[in-house]
């Protein structure tokens, strides 16, 4: 190894010290047009923070509201189809997810996503009654990352096997975690590794 | 009271799959039959899940870009081209113009090797042995040109971030037209074979009909859409990689049954021919790779990027913590999504039908169970 030794403990720092990291967030800016103001206007001020990043605009909003926001987008905006729902796991925050819903509309050609930030063991109002798509893309968050969906008509797993214990896509699951007993049991092998 | 035994059900539940030559892969889907009616279905997926998303978390960008061509691996081109405009799309950047007409003359002979794919199985489950053989004659012609370019057949990894690793080959121009030359004499040769027949047409016409309605409420993208009448395609309703710039029609049908998707594909390659000549005849000079450093780090942030595969929308929503490697990557699989419609398309129907909308709806279990 040619890395140098630890440096004695030495109190003061040779230099001045580093610039603080600038904290790692996305550069996201405010997003404003008719759509906003008119959600703006049926939700109430502050119900739903609107950002855009990259020329792609979504909107921050509770988790309760998630439901009422995206019947009155298709009801009201034109937001007809559900493209995709998906979850992005951050286990040091709080509230440790972020469950996106990705919307399209036909008529505006445009997409919004909606985000919300669910805690662990809380449950998500499911949007089937809205939009049937969401049956699957629901099942598969609750498969994936444990996410609860209440008002689901037939919440099970979908890609791994029923018995499965643990949700794969959580930051802690590790890659090359699995699950013994189920693999010992069906597949008659200490590991699938 | 006498005990109820299953002599009593009116109702016989089936199983079809995994291994089942006509679902295409490993799907298992379990039919509730009354005599050969169905009365409903339930499909069992994931026998080819690898947890594609889940490595994606522990590969750099770079790495993980062979992965992708393992979903629809019918259609690698694509998912390449889908992934690698994500990640261009974090890095807020674009690839060169020769970089971008090569990548569509590529995804355009990968969407005619996928549709007659498609279109060889799907006549063979219906009883049609003949095109599969016409059919894999000309996709052969595809695969040589991709092993030719990229040295790789099906899994291509044929783009990297920011353009193409290999420029075009010495002669690449004159194969791809020649194939061009070649190609739509053929597809009337299958049409010949096919669009009159009576049995296919009795097989088809009619068979598992979903009208925009229901394709719009179950998220049904690609050539099932159109044949619903809703023309829409990510390629004319939001251009990425200079699709704006070719002269395509968008076929449409209006009944949205089997006939009508088969008839939307086989003309959806007569247009891909049309994107592929047009673009080979104006391969611009000039660099193949955008100036993207060596090692990829996206600022933190994330996108969601879609283009047109030849099954429906393919969209990539990436996630980057400004780390090295992506800390979430979802695929959008178009194949997973029109897959949920089957149980509207079936019910009722009879059984001899599912055969046919499972074809009809051009699934790829690679990408359904990722």
């Amino acid at each position: 190894m040619a890395d140098e030794k630890p440096a004695p403990p030495k109190p003061a720092p040779p230099k001045a010290a580093p610039p603080p990291k600038p904290p790692a967030v996305m550069a996201a800016t405010p997003w404003e047009d008719n759509l906003t103001r008119e959600l703006t206007d049926r939700f109430g001020d502050g119900a739903c923070e609107f950002r855009t990043y990259l020329g792609q605009n979504f909107i921050l909003v509770k988790p309760d509201m998630v439901v009422g926001l995206i019947e009155y987008l298709k009801m009201g905006a034109g937001f007809d189809y559900l493209v995709d729902i998906t979850a992005v796991d951050w286990p040091e925050r709080a509230e440790r997810f972020d469950l996106v819903y990705i919307l399209y509309s036909f008529s505006r050609n445009a997409r919004v996503r909606i985000k919300t930030q669910i805690a662990e063991g809380q449950r998500a109002a499911s949007v089937v009654p809205v939009h049937p798509t969401a049956n699957w893309l629901e099942r598969e968050v609750f498969d994936m990352f444990g996410i609860g969906f209440t008002g689901h008509p037939d919440l099970r797993r979908i890609l791994m096997p029923d018995e499965w214990q643990g949700h794969p896509l959580r930051k802690d699951y590790s890659i090359l975690g699995q699950d013994q007993r189920w693999v010992e049991e069906n597949l008659g092998v200490e590991s699938g590794q | 009271m006498p005990e109820t035994t299953f002599l009593d059900s009116t109702e016989l539940v089936l199983n079809m799959g995994p291994q089942h030559p006509s679902t295409h892969g490993v799907l298992r889907v379990i039919l509730k039959l009354d005599g050969e009616k169905v009365m409903g279905t339930d499909c069992v997926i994931g026998y080819l899940h690898r947890g594609v998303e889940k490595i994606a978390e522990a590969r750099t960008y770079t790495q993980f870009n062979p992965y992708v061509d393992r979903l629809d691996y019918v259609a690698a081109v694509s998912n390449g081209l889908g992934y690698c405009l994500a990640v261009e799309k974090l890095l807020n950047t674009e690839a060169p113009p020769r970089a971008q007409v090569v990548r569509v003359i590529l995804t355009e002979l990968n969407r005619i090797a996928s549709h007659l794919l498609w279109l060889g199985t799907h006549a063979l489950d219906i009883g049609a042995v003949t095109p599969v053989f016409y059919c894999f004659r000309e996709r052969e012609e595809i695969l040589k040109i991709f092993e030719k370019y990229c040295g790789a057949r099906l899994t291509t990894h044929a783009f990297r971030i920011g353009g193409l690793q290999y420029e075009t080959y010495d002669g690449f121009e004159d194969e791809v037209k020649a194939f061009c030359d070649m190609f739509p004499p053929k597809v009337d040769e299958y049409e010949e074979l096919l669009t009159q027949n009576r049995i296919w047409v009795k097989r088809l016409k009619d068979v598992g009909i979903l009208n925009a309605e229901d394709c719009k409420r179950y998220g049904v993208t690609g050539p099932v859409l159109r044949a619903a009448g809703v023309d829409w395609d990510l390629r004319k309703a939001q251009p990425y990689s200079g699709y704006e710039k070719y002269d395509f029609l968008i076929p449409t049908r209006q009944n949205g049954d089997t006939y009508d998707r088969y008839m939307i594909r086989m003309e959806e390659m007569r247009q891909a021919t049309r994107i592929i000549r047009q673009a080979v005849e104006g391969i611009p000079d000039g660099p193949i790779m955008a100036k993207v450093p060596k090692v990829i780090k996206p600022p933190v942030g994330e996108a969601y990027v879609s283009i047109e595969a030849p099954k429906g929308e393919l969209g990539y929503y990436i996630v980057s913590d400004g780390s090295t490697q992506p800390y979430r990557v979802r695929v959008r699989p178009p194949s997973f999504v029109n897959l949920q419609a089957l149980d509207r398309m079936v019910r009722g129907a009879l059984i001899a039908d599912v055969v046919a909308v499972i074809g009809t709806l051009d699934i790829v279990l690679g990408e359904v169970d990722r």
